[in-house]
């Protein structure tokens, strides 16, 4: 027997941890959804280096929608902190042992980047914008009259896309207090689910307002900037597969890289072991099984896998099965996470 | 330099929280928080049991996780004593300290900022013992200078079995405890 009491009762910390509530698994839901869209807003960008292209390919308006939906994560961050009015302390400083130091200049650099993306689009996507400002369609114009610079931007919006994704899981992996988060694998788990994540975003947004043009109004032309990734015209059908082809590969790999992590954490140590259940058969089983596996991952991967074999038509349902299913895993990461703890050691006999 | 550790006999402790009081008076913690505790273990099967009370605070550990992982640099080792500080005014409340502790010997001051025990270095540097040292009634705990040889916690640490908490975690932590 060990039978452990103490007196500590600080709110947050006692009876378990619980500083981070929702604001830190929706940030890292949404730095997820920018990170895949800025990898396949990039690879996007390296086609129209090419040549292949025009303008309204259906990324190029996602680095408006990124950057819409990355203020909405920094939103969510600034409201977790605690000392908010001190939150310029980061950018004062460079610590380089702290994955969050890591993380917020990578952010300042994401922000930039994701602002001259969206100049390829901007001024056909919200006229009234390009009308108000018309030095913004002189910039773009030049942007995108040269391909090295495109070029340039795609590979940033890739290398950059992909340090997001992998940073957020480091994150939370770098903290050895905490054993369900210790596998390395998490970085590329969360990686691979923003990207899908991402490609679902992308998805729901090209099908709402599809083939319409930009409103002129102000207001109006805002928001169908965001929301209408592809631009007036329709999308060929062949692109509109190949986005969820490219998911069905990113949905297997998140499954592969799942049971890498739970393998990971049953062989490490008892302290590990004890952290996995409580996602595999503990309080967090029901939303891990039926939220992340099955919701998130295996249904979107049958039904698109039915898609694509033209056995039913293309709809956002599994879009929206693949966002359900990312938010979960963060939340169930983020809380399960903080409730794992190191177990004391039960020697023989006792 | 110091390098400040301390050395608390768990045959004494009685776990009578006097240092818990002491630790909130001088400190000013605010009221439903503690920078100090008690914890009592009791290990084995009826009848043989073994009971060790204990007090704990943050470990003022050699390779502090809280450290690493600021990012702002609020968290930080001082050169005088080597323990583990937090500036109130460069700490954002981020709790990435807090959660990366594993004795979770940290929390959420009222006023925003990530507090702890400090090991009462504005009474070290004075040359008194940490408030909570100084009021034990079993004279439990002694604090000093791991570097220096001829301190009395080295003197403990050569004669005494001890043990530390959660060594695994790597974070060589430097509050020992006699047994």
């Amino acid at each position: 027997m060990l039978e452990i009491t103490s007196t500590r009762h600080n709110p947050l910390i006692d009876p378990h941890l619980g500083v981070w509530s929702w604001e830190i698994p929706l940030y890292l839901f949404v730095g997820g959804i920018v990170a895949g869209m800025m990898v396949i807003g990039g690879l996007a960008m390296l086609r129209l280096a090419k040549g292949e292209d025009s303008r309204t390919f259906f990324s190029m308006q996602t680095p408006l929608l990124g950057f819409v939906l990355m203020n909405i994560g920094m939103l969510a961050l600034l409201l977790d902190l605690t000392h908010r009015l001190y939150v310029w302390r980061i950018y004062t400083t460079f610590q380089v042992t702290s994955p969050m130091a890591w993380g917020s200049w990578v952010l300042l650099v994401v922000y930039g980047v994701l602002m001259v993306s969206a100049l390829i689009r901007l001024p056909d996507a919200w006229p009234w914008l390009g009308r108000t400002v018309p030095v913004l369609k002189t910039w773009s114009d030049t942007l995108v009259a040269r391909p090295t610079w495109i070029r340039a931007l795609g590979w940033a919006n890739l290398v950059l896309g992909i340090a997001l994704g992998i940073y957020t899981g480091i994150l939370l992996n770098t903290m050895v207090a905490r054993p369900l988060w210790n596998s390395a694998i998490l970085g590329p788990l969360f990686l691979v689910s923003g990207l899908s994540a991402g490609v679902a975003v992308m998805h729901i947004a090209a099908t709402l307002l599809q083939g319409r043009s930009a409103p002129q109004g102000m207001v109006g032309g805002a928001f169908s900037a965001m929301l209408q990734p592809m631009g007036p015209q329709h999308p060929e059908k062949k692109t509109a597969e190949s986005l969820v082809r490219y998911d069905q590969m990113f949905l297997v790999a998140e499954l592969v890289f799942i049971a890498i992590l739970l393998i990971n954490l049953y062989t490490t140590s008892a302290s590990h072991a004890v952290a996995a259940s409580l996602i595999t058969t503990g309080p967090y089983a029901l939303a891990f099984w039926g939220g992340v596996v099955l919701v998130g991952v295996v249904l979107p991967l049958a039904w698109q896998g039915l898609e694509l074999s033209h056995k039913v038509a293309h709809t956002v349902v599994p879009a929206v099965l693949v966002l359900a299913g990312g938010f979960t895993l963060r939340w169930i990461m983020v809380n399960a996470g903080q409730v794992s703890e190191i177990t004391p050691v039960l020697t023989l006999g006792q | 330099m110091p390098r400040f550790g301390m050395v608390i006999d768990t045959r004494k402790c009685v776990g009578c929280q006097d240092c818990v009081v002491a630790c909130q008076v001088e400190n000013d913690v605010p009221q439903g928080h503690c920078r100090d505790w008690i914890t009592t273990e009791v290990r084995g099967t009826f009848p043989q049991l073994h009971m060790e009370i204990r007090t704990e605070r943050c470990n003022h550990c050699d390779n502090p996780p809280c450290v690493t992982c600021c990012p702002t640099g609020a968290s930080h080792v001082e050169d005088f004593g080597k323990t583990v500080q937090v500036t109130a005014n460069k700490c954002i409340g981020c709790k990435a300290c807090i959660a990366a502790c594993p004795y979770d010997a940290r929390f959420v001051h009222p006023e925003g900022y990530v507090d702890k025990c400090t090991f009462c270095m504005h009474r070290v540097k004075d040359g008194l013992d940490p408030a909570c040292v100084s009021v034990c009634p079993t004279h439990c705990m002694v604090f000093g200078d791991l570097d220096d040889p001829k301190s009395q916690v080295n003197a403990l640490l050569r004669t005494r079995k001890f043990h530390t908490l959660l060594p695994e975690a790597g974070t060589r932590p430097r509050v020992f405890y006699l047994t």
